[in-house]
């Protein structure tokens, strides 16, 4: 029974064992090996990733059915695990540059994958508190891995607080359940709610503060106040690396959450998401206009598309699951390419993340600002780049389940957001001049941001296949 | 050639992928050949387009060359062209070479520029050959990104508030009928042009937050589509974009956008509103006679009074746009016919007026109106030029402008004598503007010093004017030939909406 249970969270055994052991590397051996550890640490995400997408299907579940490794799960996982590899390579130039590269930070960084993969798996409320706070945890150190500078320091405590109260939250919620269901199994709590109509009060209170809770993690409006902070303060390889595999993580872990266990509730949590659907859609929209750092612009960007994603999530189908998939792969993908970029924003060897710096770029560096154009317009949703398809799958997905009004809401917030987006490509092509920016860019960086605006553009033919793999998962979820 | 619309669509993109990969350097040399290539890519497109319309059967009502691929998602990849939107494919490549002759001048970015309009030639004649909902919305949608950095990146003084004003009404005009698109693949499971067509959506009256809504669905519907051509059109009162668009814009992307971007509206209108939707047109008949009479004259009250002499010409493209929308609902034979000549033939006008302004803003770098005078003196041959595309631009017998404006007024007479009244000042009125610009800027004595020394039109100009000239006096004296080709699609759609409209007639009334 145990070898069968083990062999199912292997994936995350293997990870926690190679993140030990790198430690241990890190800290006993004789010379300095962190770059070695990162590369390697990279190398083994990338590994990982490979193994889990094509491990063989099917729904196993170990420990009782409070962990679970499912299509869905794997889709999350294999984002997750890339994410996290394209975040980690980005890093090391930056991080050698600022005398950051300690072994620490790969470590760090696999521990808080291993979190994530934890909570994407979670059929339980104790596992998924489990691997919330192993991810949250590995979080707030490298939030202020940057430790001698005041921001650094400061965004890791603001994002230590206020995770904090969020966890607060969501184990209150998840106490609520447990006390009113009688179980901390999805399952469990699932059959109960079935057979009892309408839901017990303690379930709904309970529910909301397990959504709250998220909401936090998510970042996603009213929970959303860390998030400009945080980006900016923290170093931007870290930044890089919020935006991508915690966002998959925290929504993949809600939808388990809301679909597995309060499924037949439909209902009850389908207005909330919508509303904080609107919220974010709408403040990600607003907010982002007025920001001069492209790291707070990129938060912002980041809270309005966790609007979108969610608008999938409320939606309650599996289309909707479906269209959430698809739009967290197609969102991580832009992101890495930006970033890619954003860590290369120097002049004279700083790092700069005003925007107008930009003035101007695509006469320093045509390929860079094409490839970054690119990004943008997809992230603004313009066709036929591939942001519009997330977008349009999300509406779909909406309408689907009669939330036309969210749907129309959002393609109006699309257009508000379209503004700051283009704000860049208008700096680059026809802003005022700035003072150049340092042309080159290491081959590294120029791939992933290439990479990504090339994905932008084909993705168009067949989106890569992307959306059969997500509906494969969003089915299995919903078995 | 079962895929010839395809690659008419894509050879333009081809030619801009060869530019991006294959094309080094900024110096002369490379600048010449990037002219050259994209040259050689739009002419290529038309001489391919013509055997569309050789081998286009005027007599088949349906949809012609028409080929399917499976796309993402259970969407497909359909592409087709039927009586009225062959012509619009053959507008679109028959200008884009002259476009690019005319770009002949530019210096800055030469690359990046005709990959630029190489690209939007593909995403407009995509536009009028998607026989699916999604990729139609796709290719309409993509052209605001090259149109966006054309007038960005190659434009006026203040390109930059015109760049986003044009970018962000026009997006927001569309993702309305993105929605709306969304909600039609539910009502009628598919994404399939042709067979929404002839899906009927529901236009039980029916109530909206507490509104009672007329035509119920089907009125939605239309609203949400027309919230989009309306601003692509544009109609007043969502037109403000357009002149700051087109006063900002390099001369071929105002070209560009005259004489093809703004057909968009006019064929979505053709293509979406009016057969998709036939009780929601009906319903909304009036409101669009309202918004085109007040367009007819209003704007061209407004063309009077500019200073910019590409003002005025986008002011008078909003006034005769709105002889097309004011045909279009007239839901009549002569109106759908006299509609589609008028886009064709303003395509001619238009772009051919603003490559004439073109023409003087490259020599003396103003479009001030008062900045020019007597130029009959130095440049007789552009004076005969700009006087044959003014009269054309008035409606003057002979022109194709007359045929348009008097199929459409002749339209709309049957349906409402007061309409067609005020259109007809509306004739009158473009008379005034553009006599008066013509007289401004041509006639009277040169004593300008700066114009003493202007230089008339060179031969590679005059023979960008060559086609655009015999197209107009062709199409003045002949109009058969674009009737002939358009004339069965349009019976069976008007047939059709009537139907439909007979049908919802007697339902409403009961009402």
């Amino acid at each position: 029974m145990l070898a069968q249970d083990l062999s199912v969270v292997a994936p995350e055994l293997i990870l926690a064992i190679y993140a030990m052991a790198a430690l241990m590397w890190g800290a006993f051996a004789p010379r300095d090996v962190s770059r070695l550890i990162l590369h390697v640490t990279v190398a083994v995400l990338v590994l990982m990733g490979a193994f889990v997408g094509l491990s063989a299907g099917g729904t196993y579940t170990a420990f009782n059915d409070s962990f679970v490794n499912d299509g869905f799960a794997r889709f999350s996982k294999v984002l997750i695990l890339f994410g996290a590899a394209a975040t980690l390579a980005m890093a090391s130039d930056f991080l050698s540059r600022n005398k950051l590269m300690k072994f620490e930070f790969p470590v760090l960084v696999t521990l808080a994958v291993i979190g994530m993969m934890t909570m994407v798996s979670a059929a339980d409320l104790l596992v998924l508190y489990l691997g919330l706070e192993l991810q949250s945890l590995a979080l707030y150190v490298v939030a202020s891995f940057r430790r001698d500078s005041l921001r650094s320091t400061e965004a890791g405590l603001k994002y230590f607080v206020l995770g904090a109260l969020s966890s607060g939250l969501l184990l209150y919620g998840a106490s609520m359940t447990y006390g009113f269901a009688g179980t901390t199994n999805f399952a469990g709590i699932s059959q109960i709610i079935g057979s009892e109509e309408p839901m017990a009060t303690g379930l709904v209170f309970g529910l909301v503060f397990l959504i709250a809770g998220m909401a936090f993690k998510i970042s996603a409006v009213p929970f959303h106040m860390w998030t400009p902070d945080v980006y900016e303060g923290a170093p931007t390889p870290v930044t890089a690396f919020f935006s991508t595999a915690p966002k998959v993580a925290a929504a993949s872990m809600l939808a388990r959450l809301l679909y597995d266990a309060f499924g037949n509730a439909v209902s009850d949590w389908q207005q909330v998401l919508a509303l904080i659907s609107l919220f974010s859609m709408f403040l990600g929209a607003f907010a982002a206009i007025g920001q001069t750092n492209i790291k707070r612009l990129m938060a912002y960007s980041s809270i309005g598309h966790m609007g979108y994603a969610l608008m999938g999530l409320a939606a309650g189908t599996q289309a909707g699951a479906e269209a959430l998939l698809v739009y967290l792969a197609i969102y991580v993908t832009m992101n890495v390419g930006v970033f890619a970029f954003i860590l290369n924003m120097r002049r004279d060897g700083t790092q700069i993340s005003d925007i107008a710096s930009l003035g101007l770029y695509s006469k320093v560096h045509p390929g860079g600002a094409a490839a970054l154009a690119v990004l943008m317009f997809s992230l603004a949703g313009v066709p036929p780049l591939i942001g519009f398809f997330g977008k349009f799958y999300v509406i779909v997905a909406a309408v689907d389940a009669g939330l036309i009004w969210l749907a129309v809401a959002g393609v109006i917030a699309s257009v508000i957001g379209a503004y700051y987006y283009l704000r860049i490509v208008y700096l680059m092509y026809f802003g005022e001049a700035a003072e150049p920016l340092d042309g080159k860019m290491p081959l590294l960086h120029w791939g992933l941001l290439g990479g990504s605006s090339i994905a932008m553009l084909l993705g168009v033919i067949n989106l890569f296949g992307v959306d059969t793999l997500a509906a494969n998962a969003a089915a299995s979820l919903l078995q | 050639m079962n895929n010839i619309l395809s690659l008419i669509t894509f050879l333009p993109l081809i030619g801009a992928v060869v530019l991006l990969v294959f094309l080094r350097g900024e110096d002369e040399l490379a600048q010449k050949n990037a002219k050259l290539l994209a040259l050689f890519t739009t002419g290529a497109t038309f001489i391919l387009s013509l055997f569309v319309l050789i081998g286009f059967d005027p007599s088949n009502t349906g949809f012609q060359f028409v080929e399917e691929a499976q796309w993402l998602g259970g969407l497909s990849y359909k592409m087709g062209v039927d009586g009225i939107s062959v012509l619009f494919v053959m507008l679109t490549t028959f200008l884009m070479p002259l476009v690019i002759g005319a770009s002949w001048h530019v210096t800055d970015r030469v690359k990046e520029y005709m990959i630029a309009f190489l690209v939007l030639e593909t995403l407009m004649i995509g536009v009028f050959c998607a026989l699916d909902l999604i990729l139609f919305y796709v290719f309409f949608e993509a052209g605001l990104i090259p149109m966006f950095l054309i007038i960005g990146i190659w434009g006026g003084k203040d390109r930059i508030y015109a760049a986003f004003k044009f970018f962000l009404y026009t997006f927001l005009g569309s993702v309305l009928m993105l929605v709306a698109m969304v909600a039609m693949y539910f009502q009628a499971g598919t994404t399939d042009i042709p067979t929404l067509l002839t899906h009927e959506f529901s236009s039980e009256t029916m109530n909206v937050l507490g509104f009672k809504v007329i035509g119920g669905v089907q009125t939605l519907m239309f609203l949400a589509f027309f919230a989009s051509f309306a601003v692509k059109m544009p109609m007043w009162p969502v037109h403000t974009w357009l002149p700051d668009a087109h006063v900002q814009a390099p001369t071929a992307g105002s070209v560009v956008l005259a004489a093809i971007l703004l057909k968009m509206g006019g064929y979505g209108f053709l293509r979406f509103s009016l057969p998709m939707f036939p009780v929601g047109s009906m319903v909304m008949q009036d409101f669009v006679f309202t918004l085109s009479v007040i367009a007819i004259v209003y704007t061209s009250l407004v063309a009077i009074m500019q200073e910019d002499i590409k003002k005025l010409i986008a002011y008078s493209s909003v006034a005769h746009m709105g002889f097309v929308t004011m045909g279009i609902f007239a839901f009549n034979q002569q109106g759908l016919d006299g509609a589609i000549f008028q886009m064709l033939s303003h395509g001619f006008i238009s772009g051919a007026l603003f490559l004439i302004v073109g023409v003087i803003y490259d020599r003396m770098h103003t479009r001030e109106i008062l900045a020019y005078g007597g130029l009959v003196i130095r440049m007789p041959a552009y004076a005969l030029i700009f006087m044959l595309f003014t009269m054309g631009n008035v409606g003057l017998p002979g022109t194709s402008g007359f045929v348009g404006e008097f199929l459409t007024l002749s339209a709309v007479f049957q349906v409402s004598t007061w309409v067609a009244f005020f259109a007809a000042i509306g004739v009158i009125l473009s008379a005034c503007y553009a006599l008066w610009l013509y007289r401004r800027v041509v006639f009277g004595d040169l004593i300008k010093e700066s114009l003493k020394s202007i230089q008339d039109m060179t031969g590679r100009e005059k023979l960008i004017f060559a086609p655009l000239v015999i197209a107009t006096l062709l199409l003045g004296v002949y109009p058969a030939l674009i009737l002939d080709v358009i004339g069965p699609t349009v019976s069976a759609l008007v047939a059709h909406t009537e139907t439909a409209m007979n049908a919802a007639a007697t339902t409403l009334a009961m009402n």
